[in-house]
């Protein structure tokens, strides 16, 4: 009991640490990666000794980024406009940041791992309703974006808060209905049962992940997700040609930086959620319990601790990749316009995944199986 | 649910329950009204209906909230300011409340009130139950109940549909300059 107890708390602040480390990842990436994309130099003012300059190596922003931005965020003034609410403004930040928190506990970031004669699962709560977790925390997610805006005593501040509420709980029925459908798939609404589901090869080969079951909802999840996100080309709440900051308009100091974080940290939330339903979790290719089953017929045996680690190692591998994956999409597409928007949304994803709920439907009743 | 947190919890919601009430801002009313449907969820879960229980966030603190903020933020709802009724009003509403309390009192302290605690099977919450109650027992229950809540859908979208010069102006420009007039009032009164 205590064992599992103080397990479980491990594996929350893990996934929490994850969570937050690709935050940080993804805050070097948009201002070097998008730097690449764009063919630009990007930041590479800031070295403390020119110590890659002295071997020849190209700056890459380092401390630019991760180091010298936010000091100057934390070290500036908190400044509450004149006329705003003062609780709400505070509270605003933390009520945006809380839910994506602690939605990363549902995650499962590996299968069981046996460590001095106790299995752990590796997932820090495994929940039966996992899903319907999953969409009531990101349900609650708009509430500080909105409170935000009205807080601030401010129109840009406003209008970015209604934008940000109107597109959120647009943008959430579509998320909703792809994650019915992998649901239907699967036969079950736990995370890491849907992620068990997924292992094993068709034809020898195609390794078992939702992607190839259900390529429709993957598309709407990632849309829709990205849409939560509130990133470009769906960042109409904060689009700074517009509205200066949008809802944080107002926010200086460490509460921008925590509205900031938010955003990262949801992407990186939509990215692990990409993974669980549709890549494969922590599946590795061709892994199973006992080791590599290759496609030719091979086979190489893995002991169990290193099946459980590479189980991991994929996961990240896996949420990595969608992380810069959804940047690229970031700092390629221009923004949407309102309507844009809102028609993409409600005309095109809205009845496209009912469309792909009703197929999914009608394969589980004709096939009479589950995935 | 362990007692103490039982207890705890209990508190809570009647203090955010309260201040629905006792608060003037509406959108301060309206917080506390999302943090009271959050602690009843959580009660929910306590007591093994999980399903209900995220079903209670997703729908009413997740969904109906924001619709309510909308509506707040739409029809210029202002900060209650200066006195808030005739003194007859206070006294017979002071009246009627201490007459429900009394009232609530008497009847839950009465002798044949006691209370019977069923123990439910474990995972008589879970959603293979509830959904399997929904779709065997009460199907048809069910199913007209969606018809019905699509017809009030396409009704309403049918009354809210904007005629065409209104279109032509941009409403959507002209709503959200309204909710903005709105909001900025209120904070006038408030300030």
């Amino acid at each position: 009991m205590t064992v599992e107890l103080i397990a479980g708390a491990i594996k929350a602040i893990l996934m929490i640490l994850i969570g937050l480390h690709l935050a940080i990842f993804l805050l070097y990436f948009e201002r070097k990666g998008s730097a690449l994309i764009h063919d630009r130099i990007g930041s590479n003012r800031a070295s403390i000794t020119g110590f890659g300059k002295r071997f020849g190596l190209p700056n890459l922003g380092i401390i630019n980024t991760l180091v010298a931005d936010p000091l100057k965020l934390f070290t500036k003034e908190d400044f509450i406009p004149d006329g705003a609410d003062k609780f709400l403004h505070t509270l605003a930040p933390f009520l945006a940041l809380f839910p994506v928190m602690i939605t990363f506990v549902i995650i499962p970031f590996g299968d069981t791992i046996s460590i001095a004669g106790h299995k752990f699962d590796l997932q820090a709560t495994n929940l039966n309703a996992g899903a319907l977790y999953l969409l009531a925390t990101l349900g609650l997610g708009v509430y500080g974006v909105a409170i935000a805006g009205w807080a601030s005593n401010n129109r840009w501040s406003l209008l970015g808060g209604i934008r940000a509420t109107a597109q959120m709980i647009s943008y959430e029925l579509a998320m909703g209905l792809a994650i019915v459908s992998v649901i239907m798939t699967f036969g079950t609404l736990n995370l890491q049962e849907i992620v068990r589901g997924q292992g094993g090869v068709w034809f020898g080969f195609l390794p078992r992940w939702g992607i190839f079951v259900q390529p429709l909802a993957f598309i709407l999840l990632l849309t829709a997700g990205a849409a939560e996100s509130k990133r470009v080309p769906f960042d109409l709440p904060e689009s700074e040609s517009e509205l200066i900051l949008g809802y944080f308009t107002e926010y200086s100091g460490g509460k921008q930086a925590v509205f900031m974080l938010t955003d990262l940290a949801e992407q990186a939330l939509i990215a692990m959620l990409l993974t669980t339903f549709f890549l494969g979790g922590w599946q590795f290719p061709w892994l199973m319990r006992d080791g590599f089953h290759f496609p030719g017929g091979s086979f190489l045996a893995v002991p169990a601790l290193a099946v459980s680690i590479l189980g991991i190692i994929a996961f990240l591998v896996k949420v990595l990749a969608l992380c810069i994956f959804l940047g690229m999409v970031r700092w390629t597409l221009p923004r949407f316009r309102y309507d844009q928007l809102m028609r993409l949304g409600w005309k095109g994803l809205v009845p496209l995944g009912i469309l792909n709920v009703l197929i999914t439907a009608f394969v589980i009743v004709g096939t009479g199986s589950t995935h | 649910m362990p007692p103490f947190l039982y207890l705890f919890l209990g508190a809570l919601a009647i203090v955010s329950a309260l201040g629905v009430v006792v608060q003037r801002n509406p959108i301060h009313s309206l917080l506390s009204l999302i943090s009271t449907l959050l602690i009843i969820a959580i009660f929910f879960i306590g007591e093994d209906a999980v399903v209900v229980g995220f079903l209670q966030i997703i729908v009413y603190a997740g969904a109906i909230m924001v619709l309510f903020l909308f509506v707040i933020w739409l029809l210029n709802l202002q900060a209650e300011i200066g006195p808030t009724g005739h003194v007859v009003l206070k006294v017979f509403g002071s009246l009627a409340a201490a007459a429900l309390a009394t009232e609530l009192f008497l009847f839950l302290s009465a002798p044949h009130l006691e209370v019977k605690m069923v123990r439910e099977p474990s995972g008589y919450g879970s959603l293979a139950s509830l959904a399997g109650k929904l779709f065997n027992e009460y199907l048809v229950a069910f199913e007209v109940t969606s018809v019905l809540l699509l017809a009030a859908v396409v009704g309403a979208v049918a009354l809210a549909r904007r005629i065409p010069d209104e279109v032509e102006l941009g409403a959507s420009d002209v709503r959200a300059a309204t909710a903005m007039r709105a909001a900025d009032a209120a904070r006038r009164v408030q300030g």
